[in-house]
């Protein structure tokens, strides 16, 4: 496969596992602890790599979920000691965010992490990183990874798919049928760590959020039906994917920003243009309204 | 180590009062209960910044500062007319522009940095701070820019107690809502834009929502949340910074949270108002009393037998 093709095939796999994992985030109002484990992700990966010395994957994927799961942990402890959710997300992201870049500056600085490749990604990277698989091949160590997180994220959600829709739509019936609630979330949390820290070397820290909540909460315009809104905003994952990676090649700049901003012009897209959910549908049917009550 | 050098003398004066602006707008924004509002606006600054820059073609830091005002309040536009114009919530419209900005910024950060003295030009401090690469004229303009933020905090404190606690009330006063709102949002701007370079663009809302928080755990009046969250947030500003000049090209906005954090940490545990050892102190000696009483009925049950 070429270079370009690697890392499309890449980007996709971020969009479909993120639009996956973004549809039960927006569904479940937890956009913004996507922000807080997208970023806590990288303490995880700083002390991986301090204890370990090495940047591999399996020990990344560990340090991320302990950070991720941390981060929720600490979130809820906050908050049942008074603090309001909101402000509680805000303290501990941005602690341990703050304590992994000190780490970066003066202990894991100038090795393989530095900040802007854990802040932007380094995508064009990915193809040079290559291990030899029977069968397939020669592959880049980030697909790997990634397959490995969307096949985990695929069974986990298909496997209890009425669970997942149940704990998402109606929390409180949930668990009034015995469906573990708690644990579904903190499973869920594992599962937003995986894709980030999958995620994290090919777009970075911030513009996952950008992938995670974006062609989710665009889904969520065109659909009521929670299967069609999963496949649609995997759909819009891929189309930012591809457009953010010709607009960048377009315009020689940073790729995983031009995706970010890819799935931007996609919600943009579907709030004004979307059936029923979308301002021009809205402000006809307000007019046929009005209309009608004239008449 | 030169951190006592007369220009050094003056970042810390500006990270002081930066503090104490980003702790008494932190104030506001906790008690609206739109804590994370403060991190989507300052990502959603980092276009501007690097417009301004572009704009102007050298680092040239009032050009940024307005460029990051009009980009952070089209952020906080777009964010309003997304929550109440779909069905999408409020969560996911801030996560959307928070995102989406920062893509943008970062798409014309690295063409910024192509142009020439654009590598040079520091602008990749603007992420996470770097106060030692204020030079005098900007400190001055950020010391007077603070200064304003906490003498209009201090001027409507009245207005803002009304509007943010009995809004029904103020509005019946004839205290316009709707202006409040449009103060509080152009203050929230208007620190985010003052601590873009101390701090950075990620961490600033740190800087907004910790110590405002830590005060709340000494009191419960609205004043005196605002002094301690000054006092809490200026001493973060001053310990951060002393703390990052002892490395060099350490990042500023990290130590800064870091001594935040710390200060969070430290009034959890014994703030006099809600702190946990209070909590537990006041659970024991209802226990305690609790079982006084249970032993006293018990002795009174006992003389009756």
């Amino acid at each position: 496969m070429s270079y370009t093709a690697w890392i499309l095939l890449t980007a996709s796999l971020v969009g479909v596992s993120c639009g996956l994992v973004g549809v039960l985030l927006i569904l479940r109002r937890m956009a913004m602890m996507a922000d807080a484990i997208s970023h806590t992700v990288l303490l995880g990966i700083v002390v991986a790599y301090l204890v370990t010395l090495q940047l591999s994957g399996i020990h990344m994927f560990i340090g991320a979920v302990v950070a991720g799961l941390l981060t929720a942990v600490l979130v809820q402890w906050f908050h049942q000691l008074g603090v309001q959710q909101e402000a509680s997300i805000g303290i501990v992201f941005t602690t341990l965010f703050a304590i992994g870049v000190i780490l970066i500056a003066t202990k894991a600085g100038n090795a393989h992490l530095d900040v802007q490749h854990s802040l932007m990604g380094e995508i064009t990277f990915i193809p040079w990183n290559k291990v030899l698989l029977p069968l397939v091949g020669e592959v880049p160590k980030a697909i790997i990874s990634l397959v490995i997180v969307l096949i985990v994220i695929l069974t986990v959600l298909l496997l209890f798919y009425k669970e997942w829709k149940l704990t998402s739509f109606d929390a409180v019936f949930a668990a009034s049928i015995g469906i573990p609630v708690t644990l579904m979330h903190y499973v869920f949390m594992s599962l937003v760590s995986i894709t980030s820290v999958a995620a994290f070397d090919a777009v970075g820290a911030i513009l996952v959020i950008a992938m995670l909540i974006t062609p989710a909460s665009a889904a969520y315009l065109w659909t009521d039906k929670l299967s069609i809104m999963l496949v649609l905003s995997s759909i819009f994952g891929i189309i930012s994917a591809f457009s953010g990676y010709y607009m960048a090649v377009l315009l020689d700049t940073s790729i995983s920003g031009a995706m970010a901003l890819a799935t931007g012009i996609i919600f943009l897209i579907s709030f004004i243009g979307a059936p029923r959910h979308g301002v021009i549908a809205k402000h006809r049917r307000g007019h046929a309204k009005s209309t009608a009550t004239i008449n | 180590m030169n951190f006592l050098s007369y220009n050094a003398q003056w970042v810390l004066l500006s990270t002081l009062l930066l503090g104490m602006a980003a702790g008494v707008v932190g104030v506001l924004s906790y008690w609206k209960r739109q804590s994370l509002m403060s991190d989507t606006l300052s990502h959603a600054a980092l276009p501007g910044v690097v417009l301004g820059f572009i704009a102007v073609g050298t680092k040239q830091l009032p050009a940024m500062l307005i460029g990051a005002a009009i980009s952070a309040l089209i952020g906080a536009w777009l964010v309003q007319w997304i929550r109440s114009s779909s069905r999408v919530k409020e969560d996911a419209a801030m996560g959307i522009v928070l995102s989406v900005f920062f893509g943008l910024g970062i798409m014309l950060l690295t063409y910024a940095n192509r142009m020439p003295g654009g590598g040079q030009s520091g602008l990749d401090n603007f992420i996470f701070g770097q106060a030692a690469s204020m030079v005098r004229s900007d400190v001055m303009l950020l010391t007077i820019l603070a200064i304003s933020v906490i003498v209009l905090v201090y001027l409507f404190f009245k207005e803002w107690k009304l509007a943010l606690f009995d809004p029904s009330y103020a509005q019946g006063l004839g205290l316009s809502v709707k202006s409040m709102n449009i103060l509080y949002t152009s203050l929230l701007v208007l620190v985010i834009v003052i601590g873009i370079q101390a701090v950075g663009v990620i961490l600033i809302a740190a800087l907004i929502i910790i110590p405002a928080v830590s005060a709340r755990y000494w009191t419960d009046s609205f004043g005196r949340m605002l002094v301690l969250s000054a006092i809490f947030g200026g001493g973060a500003g001053v310990c951060g910074t002393l703390l990052s000049t002892l490395g060099k090209g350490w990042p500023t906005g990290p130590f800064i949270v870091v001594a935040a954090a710390a200060m969070f940490v430290i009034s959890l545990l014994l703030g006099t108002s809600k702190g946990l050892l209070v909590i537990l102190y006041q659970r024991k000696r209802a226990q305690l009393k609790r079982q006084n009483t249970i032993l006293a009925e018990q002795a009174v049950e006992g003389g009756r037998g």
